[in-house]
């Protein structure tokens, strides 16, 4: 019995820092503490947020063009929909004519329609869709295009937005994006901290 | 219990928060002009108004109108409304009708907000209300016969 709990709290132990690593498909910042060079270190914090960034539950309602995607394949949202004067959709049918203020799961099952108070597309020069590592970065740093987000306010945007958050519980039917917002947030205070290098174009 | 204006009138509903409006319309109030068409929010036939704005109820859960004003297509009024309803008996654009009050209830929305709605703009209003006897060249012609009304 004794042996029993060593061998469970060795395991135990074990485990629980390497599975920290990386939660959900996501590195965690320690992962990158190896990496000697500052700017080389910023440069993979960049690009490990690109894995939540480049994921199709955060793309979707950034287009570059003026309707949202919806689903793992990106395709166009349906019914279809446009972007409207204020991301908001048109006259007659805005986003909320369907979203409401939180997932609701179909009364019948076989899944849910997402929601979120505000639901809206991200305004079009914050849009992201086909764009590079290196193009988005340049991108969110830029204040003329990222509704004028000091660096501070971005990483707040990313560790604490609400809707930004949605991406992580996304209701039934949905696949979340990868680890979690607080990793997220972290990921992106280390990169601001390390200089918010760019991968190369 | 969820308390809210339905029609001008002050209900209360004692239901899960989940139910969908559209199950209190229809079986709790008997309000049955609005219609299940799909209850995934793709078709359109169960849209009212939820203040003031076109909302899909088959996938609004009844705790979301808590203090809200509810309207739906047996008490829609103003001069919209009239209009588009006078449009719609004028050139008969139902068939089977069964989408008919949600195009409806869509179609005033868009009318409050653009009197004069080009092409592009009812196709934007009306994207989401499906209508399985394509009836869609009638119901264009009639929100432009409302509009009309409305500019005269």
């Amino acid at each position: 019995m004794k042996n029993t709990l060593n061998i469970m709290a060795i395991t135990a132990l074990m485990a629980g820092p390497v599975m920290a690593e990386t939660v959900n498909g996501l590195r965690t910042v320690n992962e990158f503490d190896a990496i000697e060079g500052e700017a080389e270190r910023s440069t993979a914090l960049f690009e490990e947020m690109m894995v939540v960034i480049g994921h199709p539950r955060c793309l979707n309602c950034h287009p570059v063009d003026n309707s949202p995607r919806q689903g793992m394949d990106m395709q166009m949202h349906e019914p279809p929909v446009v972007r409207g004067e204020a991301d908001f959709g048109a006259p007659g049918m805005r986003c909320t004519t369907c979203h409401g203020e939180q997932n609701f799961t179909f009364a019948a099952g076989g899944g849910s329609i997402p929601g979120h108070t505000p639901w809206q597309l991200a305004p079009i020069e914050m849009g992201w869709v086909g764009k590079s590592a290196a193009e988005i970065c340049a991108q969110i740093k830029d204040e003329e295009r990222n509704g004028g987000k000091t660096l501070e306010e971005l990483h707040e945007h990313n560790a604490e937005d609400g809707l930004v958050g949605w991406g992580w519980h996304p209701g039934e039917g949905r696949e979340p994006a990868p680890g979690s917002q607080e990793i997220f947030g972290e990921l992106t205070k280390a990169w601001i901290e390390t200089g918010a290098a760019c991968p190369a174009g | 219990m969820i308390n809210f204006t339905l029609n001008g009138k002050e209900v209360s509903v004692d239901a899960p928060d989940d139910t969908p409006l559209l199950w209190v319309l229809r079986d709790e109030m008997r309000l049955t002009g609005t219609k299940f068409g799909c209850g995934i929010a793709q078709c359109g036939a169960c849209t009212v108004e939820l203040n003031g704005m076109t909302r899909r109820s088959c996938v609004t859960p009844i705790s979301m109108v808590e203090g809200s004003y509810v309207t739906t297509i047996e008490a829609v009024e103003g001069r919209e409304a009239r209009a588009v309803q006078a449009a719609w008996e004028a050139i008969d654009v139902p068939q089977c009708g069964w989408c008919q009050s949600g195009q409806v209830m869509s179609a005033t929305a868009l009318l409050r907000e653009i009197p004069n709605p080009t092409d592009e703009e009812i196709d934007n209003a009306m994207a989401g209300n499906i209508c399985r006897c394509a009836t869609y060249v009638r119901i264009r012609a009639a929100i432009k016969n409302a509009a009309k009304e409305l500019e005269g």
